[in-house]
């Protein structure tokens, strides 16, 4: 009897969870390829910005980790919409934000496990990308989470990012 | 005053930590950080000090650092490393061990006095170009003498460096001569926001200062495009950055508030702040 209802009660809540981890944001960036003498993969930032401009989720950091003594956080300041809005009191490197530069081409980044417990509301997906000897770029799409239907959002960059892509499935 | 005495006279304020007041001179002494907000662990930071006409362009004189100090974010003072004087300008670098944020400063003050004496001539203490001595001031400065004046006054030169996330606790005023209390953090300054600064005399709100805001790179326009505000009664000021980078805030104060035997008090505050671009 006992065994009963507790049988029942994690299968709904299985269910209910399996329900919630259904619903996926997935970005797609491209890095552009430039015709520069001398190139270096941009660093990028991605985050999730609530309505007041605080970090509603971090995403993503790509710098980087080879150098020795930490030396390339020495530019992570250089995402200076990133630092402000909350990079400055992260320690970095973090276990699962923090990951290498992406050359030219297009990457694709589900964050399923970070926006798992995002409460509904209205959001900017921010991607900021800074290059060593170049420029800075950030772009910002807004949505509605949780998305109701599946849904795209397209932005196209101008410098040093090229389109970047927001997929969200209910 | 001729500009060779000028020049002396805000030499004199730059580099001793006493100082006779600051004249209303073109020239204005400042330190310049190379940047003010860093992401590396261990970073270091290199600074220029000199006093100028054109803010930030060093072709006149070099600050002696003899009074520069530096407040890290644990309270402890930092030490100026590989200083050097050069011809127009003075250069240290500083190594930001902590995380957190470093006050770079030079502060002094101390009575000054004018009288007349019997035969109708000004006198002055401390003399002109002479490096006052408070334990003097008693002996020296006859306190029945005629048309006696006695002033408190106080400068305070400052500029603020952060590694990582801003802090609060390098500062805190120290409730002695004219000082800012950020409200907001000076290394939180962004183009198109608006941040707000109180000021202080000793430690109480400084109502009514004049304080003048001017963006870096005057050389390269035709006005100075100076923002000129008054502090309130809460002796605060907003100010709203028009664009990035780096400016000069001056401000002046004074009263008569003093303490005896003082008269009078006067305060003079600059300080160089960054402003970014979101």
């Amino acid at each position: 009897m006992f065994k009963g209802v507790g049988l029942s009660l994690s299968l709904t809540g299985l269910l209910v969870s399996s329900g919630v981890s259904a619903q996926s944001l997935t970005v797609e960036m491209e890095v552009p390829r430039l015709d520069v003498a001398e190139y270096h993969r941009p660093y990028v930032a991605m985050w999730l910005a609530a309505p007041d401009n605080s970090v509603a989720a971090q995403l993503a950091v790509l710098y980087d980790l080879e150098l020795k003594d930490e030396e390339g956080e020495k530019w992570l300041k250089d995402m200076r919409q990133w630092w402000r809005r909350g990079g400055r009191s992260l320690d970095m490197p973090i276990d699962g934000l923090s990951g290498a530069t992406r050359g030219p081409g297009k990457h694709r980044f589900q964050f399923d496990d970070r926006v798992s417990d995002l409460p509904a509301g209205d959001y900017r997906l921010m991607v900021e990308a800074a290059r060593e000897v170049g420029g800075r770029e950030l772009i910002a799409i807004p949505f509605q989470w949780p998305p109701t239907a599946p849904a795209s959002h397209a932005q196209q960059g101008n410098d040093e990012l090229g389109a970047v892509v927001l997929e969200l499935r209910p | 005053m001729t500009m060779s005495k000028r020049v002396m006279a805000l030499g004199f304020a730059a580099i001793t930590t006493m100082s006779v007041s600051l004249p209303t001179a073109a020239h204005r002494a400042w330190i310049l950080p190379v940047s003010t907000v860093l992401s590396s662990e261990d970073s270091w930071v290199s600074f220029d000090a000199a006093i100028s006409n054109d803010i930030f362009h060093p072709d006149y004189h070099a600050m002696g650092l003899d009074g520069v100090q530096v407040l890290g974010p644990d309270g402890q003072s930092v030490p100026l490393q590989n200083a050097s004087k050069g011809k127009h300008r003075s250069t240290f670098d500083l190594n930001l061990k902590a995380r957190g944020t470093y006050k770079i400063y030079s502060a002094g003050g101390g009575l000054t006095a004018r009288w007349e004496t019997e035969e109708g001539e000004r006198r002055f203490w401390p003399g002109r170009g002479e490096r006052p001595d408070p334990e003097k001031f008693k002996t020296e400065v006859p306190m029945d003498a005629k048309s006696l004046r006695i002033s408190q006054s106080s400068r305070r030169l400052e500029t603020f460096v952060t590694a990582g996330g801003p802090t609060d606790s390098a500062l805190k005023p120290t409730g002695s001569g004219l000082e800012l209390q950020p409200v907001t953090h000076p290394n939180d300054l962004y183009a198109g926001e608006t941040a707000t600064f109180r000021f202080l005399i000793d430690g109480e709100p400084a109502v009514g200062a004049e304080v003048s805001v001017i963006p870096g790179g005057s050389r390269y326009r035709n006005s100075q495009e100076e923002i000129k505000l008054t502090t309130d009664a809460k002796g605060n000021i907003a100010v709203t950055w028009p664009q990035a980078g780096m400016y000069f805030l001056e401000a002046e104060y004074s009263d008569d508030k003093a303490k005896a035997p003082a008269t009078s008090r006067r305060g003079s505050y600059t300080a160089t702040f960054e402003v970014l671009s979101l």
